[in-house]
């Protein structure tokens, strides 16, 4: 495999081929933030929250799913993108009822980290207040919608990783819902095999396992990786 | 079916025609036949045979010729003067008008039916997608094959290379015409130069590892191009491409058609079927060792499916929503294949490059947009419909002569173009020539081609309100600035009208603007914002006028 | 040099945020030398008074007196802090508004299952009725500073308010001064 060398933020920087951006930054130990990626599933690049500037190009490009090339340029921290990025997340925040205060993965919660992470100290947009529902039904798991901001991620780990494909999206727009098999009760949802990736993948507090109350939402997100990479690569390394 | 068997065709249909001295042309496209123009033929066909002129006389079916706005429309035309005269034109003809007509047929024209043909709206149009629009029968392939048709195909695949195909068409300078204008020779070369994956990755599709995509997902409201091209003339659409599959090495087509457009899919499913039963789809095609076949997918209402890399997901079977690009479907696109996406109406061009060659086409327009372009004119204007116009001509010429203007007592306020992705151009530009940089230049698009004429009454705040909501509801939901961002335009923007917003609300509608163009997965949500962009750039007293002056604001 | 005239307000919010301000222990005596407490539920003041620097405002504006005090306190003061999540976000107090109108509100909160004397609290003067919709208070005023935090803890308090009262400009950045809940 070839290797490619590129700048990140002025620091020279080496990479497989076939590495993405956001690879080749983090192992640089340049941080950027996102919310939709997660280590061991496939990128779809819907968060926005990792784009970068890239000499040449004159549009944004997303860390997650830009693979690097030889001689690349590219910026991860310019005044613009920091502007962006805070706009994103204030309105990820305005969107559904994100109360920090009642939600179980206060404390763990990626949505959360990234407002630190951008400054976010209000939101200057209109909150939505949409009337959501809360899905008790499957007999260890919960989902409340109002937390939900559709990253996707319980969608690809269900698809990838567990082979079940219980998740997907329905709906349009600020509409679409994440749902389980054909819009049925989770508890009803026949292809789920009650394994909990989505409840370990979810960034915030949207799946949940249920008894946890506030700030006990704990995620072991390493282990999807490490089942990836077990399957892949058949490594078994932790 | 060799050239020789298709030769034959053309000869047989052109001889049955000549028999007849006159041509009826009821057109049947959708507005017309939903003012019951089907009945308007079935009566003008009886009328005929009552007076003993169905010999003489054929009564033909065709696709739209344009003036939708004085449709059902007859019109018919002398063999023997067809040179020298304009054809009969009759407007709002009712079926029960169908005896009157069919006993003018010999003598003068039906007066109080008759269209003035000399108006500029015929005059200064220049039809090259909709030439064979209002002449030729959508569901006869021997009628399109009489009228030349499929000749450009025996000419590609019976004296060129692909690689002279691609090369005609890039020499001829055309554009996508499904709005961001790229050029189409370059995307035919890319498609053309990439390589399928070693494995094919198609499940139940051996013929090819190389598509043909013709996009007919037009969305935009008040736009009907693709429509009447693909109602009016889909064999042209066939044709075009087929004559892609052969140019780029694919060996199947899919035409993605919205399901809203039953008629357009009706006729293009007939269309395919009689060019099966012909031998211009399928094996060895014209004889020649080229093999590519069609299906006609369905689209479920989703206006994101226009772009791309969503079409592609839909026709896999997936949900809708765009992927980022790169990868371009040039190089991965329907099942991972190299993917060659064009518009209906960039496809109805490729016949007569073919045929007329490079140079032809090229001498049509401006330095940088070649040929014509179609546009469905509506709004504030007199003549509402289909036009086609070559590119390099005036704002004014097409508004106020082909258009005839705005209804009495009206004036001029702007004219949008490029539907919700697109922007308002004011009166100053109205001389400006109609040319993808020129449009791009005053802050609109070219976009598929719809052009709405607005008059002085317009309230551009509610004109960019209801762009919004229309992105607003057809966003995907797959990217947070494009789902979030126009839900919190809209909603700054229904209260600027309803005069709750301060001036700090314009400051944000102004910064997300930029943010959800810059920061949108796809071009839905990158142009989103166009629509506001444009109005705040020319009618922004507008804007303000309606802003509560004291600085806080309740909501 | 005169003390800084302070004060804090307590609207649509559970008091959480005043309790960790008294968290704040014998940092409060250092405070107390630099600035005058001139309005506060912990001061017995019965109207907003003018001229005030600082005032931190706990709460969401729920009601129409929030309504009201809130517009005063923009008037009569040079630093208008919002103090906690339900002030800077709408919070816990904004989880009424999913449910729509203050009547359905009123009936989910008083009438719909309750055993004894359903009834809603409304004598004229007495219970101020409420808004339409719960708003975080930047939505009705103008804000000068935001300190997040369901509550903010006494060392996020004690951080902001050492910069104001040394009249240095405040900085929200870092997890310690930015998490919410």
């Amino acid at each position: 495999m070839s290797v490619k060398t590129l700048t990140i933020d002025g620091k020279a920087v080496s990479a497989a081929e076939g590495d993405s951006v956001l690879e080749a930054a983090r192992e640089a130990g340049i941080e950027i933030p996102t919310l939709c990626h997660l280590d061991g599933l496939t990128d779809i690049g819907a968060c926005r929250m990792c784009l970068v500037e890239v000499t040449g190009s004159n549009k944004l490009l997303p860390a997650c799913s830009t693979r690097v090339a030889e001689g690349m340029e590219v910026r991860t921290n310019t005044e613009q993108l920091r502007k962006y990025r805070r706009m994103v997340v204030e309105l990820l925040f305005a969107e559904r009822n994100h109360i920090c205060a009642a939600c179980v993965a206060n404390g763990h919660c990626e949505l959360q980290d990234v407002g630190i992470a951008v400054g976010m100290d209000h939101v200057r947009y209109d909150y939505l207040y949409p009337n959501l529902k809360v899905d008790v039904t499957h007999p260890l798991y919960g989902m409340d919608q109002n937390r939900c901001i559709l990253c996707a991620r319980c969608v690809r780990v269900c698809d990838e990783i567990e082979g079940a494909h219980t998740w997907d999206v329905l709906g349009r727009g600020v509409k679409a819902r994440v749902t389980t098999d054909l819009n049925q009760p989770w508890g009803e949802a026949q292809s789920c095999t009650s394994c909990g990736k989505c409840v370990m993948a979810c960034p915030t507090g949207a799946i949940f396992k249920l008894g946890s109350t506030v700030e006990e939402s704990v995620k072991e997100r390493g282990k999807l990786a490490f089942l990836k990479t077990a399957r892949d690569k058949k490594q078994w390394v932790l | 079916m060799t050239p020789e068997e298709l030769a034959t065709i053309r000869e047989r249909g052109q001889e049955a025609d000549a028999r007849f001295e006159k041509t009826a042309y009821v057109c049947v496209g959708t507005s017309c036949d939903a003012l019951g123009s089907a009945a308007i033929a079935k009566n003008l066909e009886a009328e005929l045979k009552e007076a003993g002129k169905d010999k003489a006389v054929k009564v033909k079916c065709v696709g739209c010729p344009g003036l939708c706005a004085l449709g059902p429309l007859v019109e018919v035309e002398n063999k023997a003067t067809a040179e020298t005269e304009p054809a009969t034109l009759y407007q709002y003809v009712k079926p029960e008008d169908a005896h009157d007509i069919a006993a003018a047929i010999d003598g003068p024209p039906v007066e109080r039916l008759r269209a003035d043909t000399d108006q500029p709206f015929f005059q200064r149009q220049m039809k090259i997608v909709l030439e064979n629009c209002g002449r030729v029968d959508p569901e006869e392939i021997d009628d399109y094959i009489a009228l030349g048709g499929y000749a450009a195909l025996e000419q590609a695949l019976t004296e060129m290379t692909p690689a002279q195909v691609v090369d005609t068409i890039t020499r001829a300078g055309l554009r996508g015409r499904g709005g961001a204008g790229f050029p189409t020779g370059l995307k035919w070369a890319t498609v053309a130069k990439s390589q399928p994956p070693a494995v094919p990755r198609t499940p139940d599709d051996i013929l090819s590892r190389k598509f043909v995509i013709c996009n007919g997902d037009e969305g935009d409201p008040g736009a009907f191009m693709d429509r009447s091209v693909m109602e009016g003339d889909p064999h042209r659409v066939i044709e075009g491409m087929i004559i892609a599959g052969y140019a780029v090495g694919a060996g199947r087509g899919y035409v993605y058609v919205r399901a809203e457009y039953p008629l357009a899919v009706k006729r293009l499913r007939a269309a395919i079927r009689q060019a099966q039963r012909a031998g211009l789809l399928g094996t060895n095609i014209l004889g020649s060792a080229f093999s590519f076949d069609i299906d006609v997918r369905l689209g479920a209402g989703a206006f994101v499916c226009g772009e791309e890399t969503s079409l592609i997901a839909s026709i896999e079977g997936g949900r809708g929503t765009p992927r980022p690009r790169p990868p371009f479907p040039a190089e991965s696109g329907l099942w991972g294949c190299p993917t060659l996406i064009n518009n209906v109406e960039t496809l109805a061009n490729i016949a007569p490059i073919v045929l007329r060659g490079a140079e032809w086409f090229s001498s049509i327009g401006t330095e940088k947009s070649k040929g014509t372009k179609v546009f469905a004119l509506t709004g504030q204007v007199k003549n509402t419909g289909l036009i086609e116009v070559p590119m390099g001509i005036s704002l004014r010429e097409v508004v106020f002569d082909i258009g005839g203007g705005l209804p009495e007592g009206r004036t001029f306020k702007a004219v949008q173009t490029g539907g919700p992705s697109g922007g308002c151009i004011p009166a100053q530009f109205l001389d400006m020539k109609v040319d993808y940089e020129s449009l791009a230049q005053v802050g609109s698009i070219m976009g598929s081609g719809g052009m709405i004429v607005m008059d002085d009454k317009t309230d551009m705040v509610e004109i960019a309100r209801f762009f919004m909501e229309f992105c607003m509801e057809e966003s995907c939901g797959k990217c947070v600035p494009c789902r979030v961002g126009t839900t919190q335009m809209h909603g700054i923007l229904a209260r600027i009208g309803d005069g709750k917003a301060s001036k700090a609300d314009l400051d944000t509608l102004t910064e997300l603007c930029d943010m959800v163009r810059r920061t949108s997965l796809c071009g839905l949500g990158q142009s989103a914002p166009n629509p506001v962009i444009s109005t705040l750039r020319y009618f922004r007293e507008e804007y303000e006028s309606k802003l509560v002056k004291d600085g806080n604001h309740e909501r | 040099m005169s003390k800084l005239r302070f004060a804090s307000v307590w609207m649509g919010g559970c008091s959480g945020c005043h309790m960790s301000f008294l968290d704040l222990d014998e940092f409060l005596f250092d405070l107390a030398d630099k600035v005058e407490v001139v309005y506060s539920p912990v001061a017995d003041v019965k109207t907003y008074p003018e001229n005030v620097d600082v005032c931190l405002v706990e709460g969401a504006i729920a009601n129409r007196d929030n309504l009201e005090l809130i517009h005063t306190i923009r008037r009569n003061t040079r630093v208008v802090a919002a103090f906690g999540d339900c002030a800077v976000t709408g919070n816990v107090t904004g989880m009424r508004n999913p449910l729509g109108g203050p009547e359905i509100v009123l009936d989910v909160a008083y009438r719909n299952g309750q055993v004894l004397r359903p009834q809603i609290p409304d004598d004229e003067g007495v219970v101020p009725p409420l808004v339409p919709k719960v708003s975080p208070v930047h939505v009705v005023v103008p804000v000068d500073l935001y300190i997040p935090g369901c509550p903010p803890s006494a060392k996020r308090i004690r951080a902001v308010l050492e910069r104001v009262v040394a009249g240095q400009p405040v900085e929200m950045i870092g997890r310690d001064l930015l998490k919410f809940g």
